[in-house]
């Protein structure tokens, strides 16, 4: 094997080494990141950036070179040069790769202990408590089911527990179903087809999921969790830049699951204090209104029409989630 | 030379063209049956992902109704999947197999037919799933949505890939007894071409993980049309369950549908670069390396679902590895490229292609086995770019590779080499031109399955969309090539490209029986540059011998 001079070798390798670096931290391809975790999980895709840019140009270094250099001439019948091996080569090629996922595993995993996701009472998937509800579901029908599930006992997800940390988190339940998703305020009533929430505070969603699985998706947190009927999730987030945010369907869900959309507002304090203000029901008679008595009873499609244009779902969702609460019955 | 392989085939009966028609059981016949019907659902798989793309050219689901959206993705991945590239793979693998291994036909030659012919009924099945409403759930079927869009097209879909899964089940049985018990005598599996071991890995992970689909697609079968409760949380089911079941095949699937394709790649550089493949056995065992670890890395397409914290952590570590091996792959195909001749036919240019796009499906492999940027770009057009980067630019460009490179054994005549040029050209741009900008899409928020979208994302789209257009018109010299020279082609010679696998060793296109006498081990797959007079040698020796078996 002919290895070029090595001054030219070290060379490149300084050369790739600069490019690999500079475009690992310049790619500019990530949205914004509206929280600490979200820095911290770009923090990780920059350095598998750099990696790959510099693994990148160096095999398609390589196959340019080869290409160029060892092109056959023509009537040249003869072979290459017989190297069948080298192992010393060979160990240096395969313990490079090693040592690469060995730091990537490490930091990903520091990465995932900091966002949460081996938080005990968080990340759990509590199999005996999931049977024993999949049981009593399974006597009683599904409506006891999915009552059950969704509370703090099931839960599956991502992101610290805020309680244990003594902070108060804002909470937040959300449905998805087909196409929406729904947010309910316990605090303070409000009902609404989009997110609200302060920034720097932790907001901790309980979600679950009326019909199919969904997933609950803010790109600029870079947090994702799949919504599944019959247990219950969580995401606990800090958001840190104020703005407004696309909440995204990403499991699919149906025809319209591309519009299966809401906003996440990252309100300044003030700002949701406000908000909460012009949007609470007041105690009497407008909750009777926002939340008629046999809920329980209406389909999905008439239980959402009030808010249908607050939320902006188009006529032909509501339409389709009509039909589909008249034919799945399934569920 | 040519008079030779003439005087050769002269006297033996040549297959007429209504064999292929037929349950005929040569493994040739069976070979090129694979290989022409999968072909025939890439064109149907294609054309299904040029709708697509038209109608991802605007935001607005304009161009088809979004449930017929979802019908066409799930077909399309569906059909590219199990009746595209794994039938290629044992297309392949039916045609060279015996003649690698130096032996008249497959262990079970009966089987094989069988097989071959569980796989045209499935197609069959599938795409007429649309005249009762084609499954609209995605290639992977998650319940409960798979429950609740259409019953009959969901229980068509259940039963093809039962089918297919059947067939190919069978196929690894009789790949892996042939490899292993019908080499000639002096053949011993460290001097087996390194396809072969592709194959007995591939095999191995068929026969490990296949049957567990199987499982879990009948047992939705019972929850779609008996009304049980396995994966219906409706009833106390857990959909989670099936994930488990199906991602236990189709992540190995993805192997199966890649391992076969790096058999063909080690086989194809050696030759066209005249030099031994460099480190014979660090690409065998990594074959198997990767088929082991293949079988514990399924959960990584969970890492948003339900999975607790810890085995999270567990499916990183094991994905993560899996880039050892094929980092070994990649290596070693660099290594040998390096110093060698290279002779720059078309199917040396898509090995080339094959090698610089997989290296980026691989490089974004390893990215979205970490589990805090999985989490962000899981189930969006970053996973679409990666896995067509894997699929298309790795298993499809050595598929492509191979079609080239067997051609002349297989129908007797050369390709023509500008148009296979052409090919090429339009098929590396317009693959990076329609998956590079995916990657983009999915960091910045698209996610997949979608017929709308937001109108930030319609710039890139449209790149891609105009790629998807490129790659169309590239199968045009594709299809044109082998037609024309499949009549027309300069008449090829037993070994045109001077290589040493035992399959070149016979007439081209091979004779009935294979070998006119058992083959002779002449020296090692690819021991090229040992002696350089060796190659001619062989073929002065072998024109002798064919020439004195035609007078």
């Amino acid at each position: 094997m002919k290895i070029p001079g090595s001054i030219v070798t070290l060379l490149v390798g300084v050369l790739i080494t600069i490019i690999s670096l500079w475009y690992g931290q310049n790619h500019g391809l990530m949205p914004v990141a509206a929280s600490t975790d979200a820095k911290e999980v770009d923090g990780i895709f920059n350095y598998m950036m750099t990696i790959a840019t510099g693994l990148f140009l160096l095999v398609e270094g390589v196959l340019v070179y080869c290409l160029i250099r060892f092109r056959r001439r023509k009537g040249d019948r003869t072979d290459g040069p017989p190297v069948e091996g080298n192992v010393p080569l060979e160990i240096l090629w395969t313990a490079i790769p090693t040592v690469i996922v060995f730091t990537l595993a490490v930091y990903s995993f520091e990465v995932y202990n900091n966002l949460g996701g081996l938080d005990p009472t968080i990340s759990r998937d509590n199999a005996g408590q999931q049977m024993a509800h999949n049981h009593m579901g399974h006597m009683g029908g599904m409506g006891n089911m999915v009552a059950m599930a969704g509370q703090d006992d099931v839960a599956l997800g991502i992101g610290l527990d805020s309680q244990e940390q003594g902070v108060k988190p804002l909470m937040v339940d959300v449905k998805g179903i087909q196409y929406a998703w729904i947010f309910t305020y316990p605090e303070t009533g409000i009902i609404s087809g989009e997110l609200h929430a302060p920034i720097d505070r932790p907001v901790q969603l309980n979600m679950e999921a009326g019909d199919v699985i969904h997933a609950f998706w803010i790109p600029q947190l870079r947090l994702k969790q799949d919504v599944i009927p019959g247990r219950g999730s969580t995401l606990v987030f800090n958001a840190s830049t104020p703005g407004q945010y696309p909440v995204i369907c990403a499991e699919l869900c149906g025809a319209y699951h591309g519009g299966m959309k809401s906003v996440f507002y990252a309100h300044t304090p003030e700002e949701y204090d406000s908000w909460v203000a012009a949007n609470a029901p007041a105690p009497t008679e407008s909750v009777a209104l926002a939340l008629p008595k046999a809920t329980s009873s209406m389909t999905e499609g008439e239980y959402l029409a009030p808010y249908a244009e607050e939320m902006g779902v188009e006529a032909t969702v509501l339409a389709q989630l009509k039909d589909h609460a008249a034919t799945g019955d399934l569920l | 030379m040519t008079i030779a392989a003439e005087n050769l085939t002269a006297n033996h009966p040549r297959r007429k063209w209504t064999d292929y028609f037929t349950f005929c059981v040569d493994h040739k016949v069976i070979g090129i049956q694979y290989l022409v019907s999968s072909f025939v659902f890439f064109f149907v798989g294609g054309a299904f992902a040029e709708v697509m793309r038209t109608e991802l050219a605007t935001p607005d689901p304009d161009v088809v109704p979004p449930e017929l959206y979802n019908q066409l993705m799930t077909l399309h991945g569906t059909i590219m999947i199990f009746l595209w590239i794994v039938p290629a793979g044992a297309a392949f693998a039916n045609y060279l197999i015996p003649l690698m291994v130096g032996t008249e036909d497959m262990a079970f030659p009966r089987l094989n037919a069988v097989a071959f012919w569980l796989t045209p009924p499935g197609g069959i099945l599938l795409i007429s799933s649309f005249f009762v409403g084609a499954p609209q759930a995605g290639w992977t079927s998650y319940p409960p949505l798979s429950l609740l869009s259409g019953k009959w097209g969901e229980e068509l879909w259940i039963l093809s890939l039962l089918l297919v899964g059947t067939s190919s089940i069978l196929g690894a049985i009789n790949f892996v007894t042939t490899i292993l018990k019908m080499r000639i005598k002096d053949m011993d599996l460290h001097s087996m071409p390194l396809f072969c071991w592709a194959m007995l890995a591939t095999s191995s992970l068929i026969l490990l993980s296949t049957p567990v689909l199987a499982a879990a697609l009948i047992l939705l079968s019972f929850d779609l049309i008996a009304g049980t409760s396995f994966f219906n949380p409706a009833g106390g089911g857990d959909p989670v369950v099936y994930q488990h079941l199906f991602w236990f095949y189709s992540h190995p699937a993805v192997y199966i549908m890649i391992l076969p394709f790096f058999g063909v790649i080690s086989e194809v550089i050696p030759v066209h670069a005249r030099k031994p493949i460099f480190g014979y056995r660090a690409i065998a065992y990594s074959s198997l390396a990767i088929s082991f670890l293949g079988l514990i890395v399924w959960a990584h397409h969970m890492f948003t679902s339900g999975t607790p914290g810890w085995l999270r952590m567990f499916f990183m570590a094991t994905t993560m590895l899996i880039a050892v091996p094929t980092g070994i792959k990649i290596f070693s195909w660099c290594g040998t490229l390096w110093g060698g001749k290279i002779q720059l036919n078309s199917a040396m240019l898509f090995a080339f292609g094959f090698l610089s796009s997989f290296m980026i499906g691989g490089l974004t492999g390893v990215m979205v086995a970490s589990v805090p940027f999985d989490i962000h770009v899981h189930d969006t057009y970053f996973v679409v770019g990666h896995f067509h980067y894997v699929l298309f630019g790795g298993s499809a460009f050595a598929l492509f590779s191979g079609v080239y490179h067997w051609f002349p054994k297989m129908t007797g005549r050369m390709v023509n080499e500008p148009l296979g040029r052409l090919h090429f050209i339009l098929t590396f741009i317009g693959m990076n031109l329609t998956f590079m900008p995916m990657h983009e899409l999915g960091l910045m928020g698209m996610n997949r399955r979608i017929a709308l979208y937001d109108i930030e994302f319609q710039p890139l789209n449209i790149l891609s969309t105009i790629g998807a257009y490129t790659l169309a018109v590239s199968t045009f010299p594709f299809v044109i090539n082998v037609f024309w020279s499949l009549f027309k082609g300069e008449k090829a010679a037993r070994n045109p490209w001077r290589a040493l696998t035992l399959e070149w060793q016979t007439a081209s296109p091979p004779i009935i029986e294979n070998f006119e006498e058992e083959p002779v081990l002449w020296c090692g797959p690819y021991d090229f540059g040992i002696d350089t007079e060796l190659v001619d040698e062989e073929e002065t020796v072998q024109t002798l011998i064919a020439d004195a078996a035609g007078s």
